[in-house]
């Protein structure tokens, strides 16, 4: 089964640990994502590629329990969603991320759990062709 | 600097009205606006019109008169109508015109709203892989804020409970039949912990309201209000908002704080003179959080006071005396208008059955939205 990767510039990928492709300002040292052409905090013309730590803390969550309308392609009918974690996550004292996560159970989300990012499918399609994308999981 | 008056005030209803466009809604708020101040069209000398929907507001003179003044259309997402608010009262404010209109209208399908994430400064990416949604937002704002300042699922249903109560006593609100708190809460879950009844929808309608230079009032009205202050603020470095990939581990305040700090300090009065007050309820959460960004409370005190019905109409601090956008809907373009109608009727003691008690002198509107974007306005008599 041939994988692809979802916005390939977004994470790093095949790797077996793969991470998310930020950007660092090389004049104030702000770290966003993902790497854009300029600095969020001092406006800066350009940012550096800048991988960011791979674990992190969920400073916050919600779920989302209803089928997103266009532009999202996750490919599902209103018969076949299934809803899903979102979070805000800490990573190190860098920056937070927003990103999916692979726990979508609210008695099972907990402010502060440990969260590490892992490769997961998105959507399969019609010609069998997996396309993956990253989301965090609980260690 | 020119003080501005607000002397009419109009408004076409909220909800949903079949094939009838939007440019002859805001016509209607238009007329009701000039009626209600006594004025004509053919005085109007300028005007602001909002918009999501309509590429030209402006059109809207081929109903009112083409009368050739210069009108300028304005969109700024959630705070669109305090942007129309703002621009129409400046200019009035710099002495280049003694009387405007400011007029938003919107007519959006039903569901949650969507567009393309790039507009928004967002990559593409985000809204195909299904984060491009602002009722996820507002799910992750309030969950965070419950978890740090004990806010309960309760306090939610009751926010949204009393604003389908205020709406049954709106002849103009969308949602007009009262819910119970357990049938809030057992809703379908949307964005956790926010479930369907929690959140407003997008809808239809336009707002308007005619101002004047405050020293010219008098021609128009026995009961001029007085805009005190507008303010409007953007997200600043540090501050999670809608629509964003990320967010800077160092905090800052939301841009709420900021306009609200701003329009205290223009009207020279605090959160503690106010009598009547509009805050954005994109979801029940919001209605918390913002009672606390505009300085109304500490955070966590909602708890109690929403409890003790200090919310409500007859309490010590009335919220949403309209239904607010849970009962109204939100037609972006229109919302902010539709909160300083209510806010005028309620300092003139002519909101009927939802009239806050007493004599209000002071209100209160606040606007919030993409890509973080906030708009407060203070009203007094
Ligand atoms: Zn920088």
């Amino acid at each position: 089964m041939t994988q692809v990767a979802f916005a390939p510039d977004v994470f790093t990928w095949p790797s077996d640990e793969p991470q998310l492709i930020g950007g660092r300002c090389p004049r104030c040292a702000a770290v966003a994502f993902p790497l854009a052409p300029a600095c969020p905090r001092c406006g800066t013309p350009e940012m550096d590629r800048h991988l960011l730590p791979r674990r992190g803390t969920l400073w916050t969550w919600t779920t989302q329990e209803f089928l997103p309308k266009e532009p999202y392609a996750g490919g599902e009918t209103f018969e076949t969603f299934r809803p899903y974690g979102v979070g805000l996550v800490q990573l190190g004292d860098e920056v937070r991320v927003e990103a999916r996560l692979t726990e979508s159970d609210p008695k099972v989300l907990e402010f502060g759990m440990e969260l590490e990012l892992v490769v997961v499918p998105f959507r399969t399609d019609e010609d069998g062709t997996e396309i993956v994308t990253y989301a965090f999981q609980p260690v | 600097m020119e003080d501005v008056a607000i002397i009419g005030v109009g408004l076409h209803p909220f909800g949903r009205f079949g094939a009838k466009p939007a440019l002859e809604m805001g016509a209607e708020a238009v007329r009701a606006a000039c009626a209600d101040a006594g004025a004509e069209w053919k005085d109007v000398q300028f005007a602001f019109g909002g918009s999501f929907e309509v590429d030209n507001p402006d059109a809207v003179t081929g109903q009112l008169g083409l009368t050739g003044i210069p009108f300028m259309d304005v969109y700024n997402g959630c705070a669109t109508a305090a942007t129309a608010l703002e621009l129409t009262a400046d200019a009035i404010r710099a002495g280049k015109y003694d009387i405007g209109v400011a007029v938003g209208m919107d007519k959006h399908d039903p569901g949650a709203f969507t567009s393309d994430p790039v507009d928004y400064g967002a990559p593409a990416w985000y809204g195909e892989m299904g984060y491009f949604l602002t009722t996820k937002f507002f799910g992750m704002k309030i969950n965070r804020y419950m978890h740090d300042h004990g806010i309960s699922h309760e306090t939610l249903a009751r926010v949204a409970a009393k604003a389908f109560r205020n709406g049954a006593l709106n002849p103009n609100a969308f949602r007009r039949k009262p819910v119970a708190e357990a049938d809030i809460l057992a809703s379908r879950m949307l964005n956790y912990p926010l479930t369907q009844y929690m959140f407003c929808a997008p809808d239809e309608g336009a707002a308007a309201a005619v101002l004047c230079r405050a020293d010219i009032a008098s021609r128009f009205t026995s009961s001029p209000v007085y805009l005190r202050a507008t303010t409007l603020r953007t997200r600043r470095y540090g501050a999670h908002e809608v629509h964003s990939t990320w967010a800077a581990v160092e905090q800052d305040d939301a841009p709420t704080v900021y306009a609200s700090r701003a329009a205290y300090e223009q009207a020279g009065i605090g959160p503690e003179d106010v009598d009547v007050v509009q805050l954005q309820d994109t979801d029940a959460g919001a209605e918390v959080i913002h009672m606390a960004e505009n300085g109304f409370c500490a955070d966590g005190e909602q708890e109690r006071l929403i409890a003790e019905g200090a919310t409500e109409i007859g309490g010590s601090l009335p919220v949403n005396t309209d239904g607010g956008l849970i009962a109204n809907g939100e037609p972006v373009g229109a919302s902010g208008l539709r909160q300083v109608h209510e806010l005028v009727l309620q300092l003139r003691g002519r909101a009927g059955e939802r009239q806050v008690p007493g004599t209000p002198r002071v209100g209160y509107a606040q606007l919030y939205g993409a890509p973080g974007t906030a708009g407060v306005s203070i009203l007094s008599t």
